[in-house]
């Protein structure tokens, strides 16, 4: 208990004094609302524009912040040899992961207060329907995304790739999953691709406790995909994530 | 003197490579035990099986009375190690990272002492992206120590270093030894091993060709060289026994009136040792 805090402790100093990681994962996500939220009309399908995209903007946090930031984080480690080093330490692998993954919701909570207050503040947007059920969203947002983070960090051998290619999973993904605005008149294709991916229904889920007031429960199927992603990256890195740099 | 570590037959395969083939020595408690080898000798292999970071395929190995090839939390509190090539977080002081690795520990050292053991003191608040190679490598080396560990590993700590530095490293690792830490050390330099060593393996193709305290290797070696110059050709002989062969070449000169011209007689160097036990293109005959 003493080691994982020490470690989270020391895991949130390196985050924020690490500015290029702060910007993309922590400011982008503000920086999209304020922007999308000045050029969208006043309502989208009924709702307040800047309601949609504050839940939107919640979906693509979670993705950018616990799957893009913990994916880039330790593969960069991996590769540096400072997991390697790690390794001769007393500290567990399973300290040491979940001090990671605890550091990566303290991030994430920490955007939710402050996408909160600038939709709140700066746009007038309403406040979660449902204060009980948003909290556990953003748990369950960060655990499924982190699952998918470790699966990915897994599977990407280089320490040069791996922003490329976690943005190019990124962007389409919350594209075509409706952060940035409704997908109702995209191509059937397009809307085919977006009923698999884990942040449409994660969506559906914020949209639910945020919008409705639905318990965190109400949708058994889109719960079941959430989690379902997030088991599937964990077995993944389960099975071929490494502690040792793949290109040396 | 009970041992830290102990090796026998122990052995590694990548593929088709055999990378150890049958490799045995071991290590008393406070010694400083050399391994020396060219690059792809096994050097790195041996020291990472026994750091727990590879299984071997064959043979057993003890460190510190523990199995490595199950690095358990109770051997990891008793090593330090320091890796060949390894970073440590650029973002945190030399200060916040020895910090942070002493929590690890039960028992670690006193974080400014260890800073000020391998003469970080004036960077203790600089970041260690600003570090200098050879600071980066101190940094290493601190915060290997700074758990206390009774056993230390150094891969290869002064490879890239300017002389000063490397008079540095060993200034600290004597220190370190005259604590009674025990250190197994990989290097390719043979005056390293020779400076700060009290036992050496020479590694070569993955088994050991010789083993004993540089001394004993120079001694071992037996060869005595014998130079000169005939109608202006260096003549080179090579002999166990220089006073036969003195004599014989002396007599044959003098019947002739010759001189030996430049004759040079000469004891071999650790590194004509060395050089002679690496070189594949030398017979292993003695």
């Amino acid at each position: 208990m003493t080691t994982l805090l020490h470690q989270l402790r020391f895991e949130q100093k390196v985050f924020w004094r690490s500015r290029e990681a702060a910007v993309f994962i922590f400011i982008f996500p503000l920086l999209l609302y304020a922007l999308l939220g000045s050029v969208y009309g006043d309502e989208i399908d009924g709702i307040p524009a800047v309601d949609v995209l504050l839940v939107g903007l919640f979906g693509y946090g979670a993705a950018t912040t616990a799957f893009g930031g913990l994916a880039i984080m330790l593969v960069i480690r991996r590769e540096a040899g400072i997991l390697k080093r790690l390794r001769s330490t007393p500290l567990s692998a399973s300290v040491y992961l979940l001090a990671v993954l605890l550091s990566t919701l303290t991030t994430f909570a920490l955007q939710s207060v402050a996408l909160l207050a600038l939709g709140g503040i700066g746009f007038g947007a309403s406040m979660p329907a449902n204060w009980l059920g948003f909290a556990g969203a953003i748990v369950l947002g960060v655990a499924s995304f982190a699952g998918l983070g470790f699966g990915a960090a897994a599977l990407i051998r280089s320490a040069e790739g791996v922003s490329a290619v976690v943005n190019v999973v990124i962007l389409p993904m919350a594209f075509l999953s409706g952060s940035f605005g409704p997908t109702s008149d995209f191509p059937a294709v397009l809307q085919a691709i977006a009923d698999v991916l884990p942040l449409t229904y994660f969506l559906d889920i914020v949209n639910g406790v945020y919008l409705d007031g639905d318990s965190l429960f109400a949708d058994p199927t889109a719960l079941a995909v959430v989690i379902a992603w997030g088991v599937a990256g964990l077995l993944v890195a389960l099975r071929r994530f490494g502690w040792m740099p793949r290109e040396r | 003197m009970p041992s830290a570590i102990v090796v026998s037959e122990l052995r590694k395969t990548y593929g088709r490579t055999e990378a150890l083939r049958g490799v045995s020595f071991d290590v008393a408690e406070g010694e400083v035990f050399g391994l020396l080898g060219p690059n792809g000798a096994g050097k790195t292999t041996t020291v990472e099986i026994l750091e727990g970071y590879r299984a071997r395929d064959g043979g057993e190995a003890t460190v510190l009375g523990h199995d490595p090839g199950t690095a358990p939390k109770a051997l990891r509190e008793r090593i330090g190690v320091v890796l060949q090539q390894s970073e440590l977080s650029p973002l945190l002081t030399v200060r916040e990272t020895h910090k942070l690795f002493a929590g690890y520990y039960a028992r670690p050292r006193d974080v400014d002492e260890v800073v000020e053991l391998v003469g970080l003191g004036e960077k203790r608040d600089a970041r260690v992206k600003t570090l200098s190679g050879g600071q980066k490598r101190r940094l290493d080396l601190g915060v290997a120590l700074v758990g206390n560990p009774e056993l230390v590993f150094l891969d290869e700590p002064t490879t890239g270093f300017d002389p000063a530095a490397r008079r540095a490293a060993w200034d600290m690792i004597r220190a370190l030894r005259s604590l009674g830490t025990t250190i197994l050390l990989t290097t390719h330099y043979l005056d390293e091993a020779q400076q700060l060593a009290d036992r050496v393996a020479v590694l070569r193709n993955g088994e050991i060709v010789r083993m004993g305290t540089p001394a004993e290797l120079i001694g071992d070696s037996g060869l005595t060289e014998i130079r000169y110059r005939r109608d202006g050709e260096l003549v080179r002989v090579e002999t166990t026994d220089p006073t036969r062969v003195l004599n014989e070449l002396t007599t044959e000169a003098l019947a002739d009136e010759r001189a030996l011209e430049q004759l040079e007689v000469r004891r071999p160097t650790l590194e004509d040792v060395y050089l002679e036990l690496v070189d594949e293109t030398v017979d292993d005959a003695e």
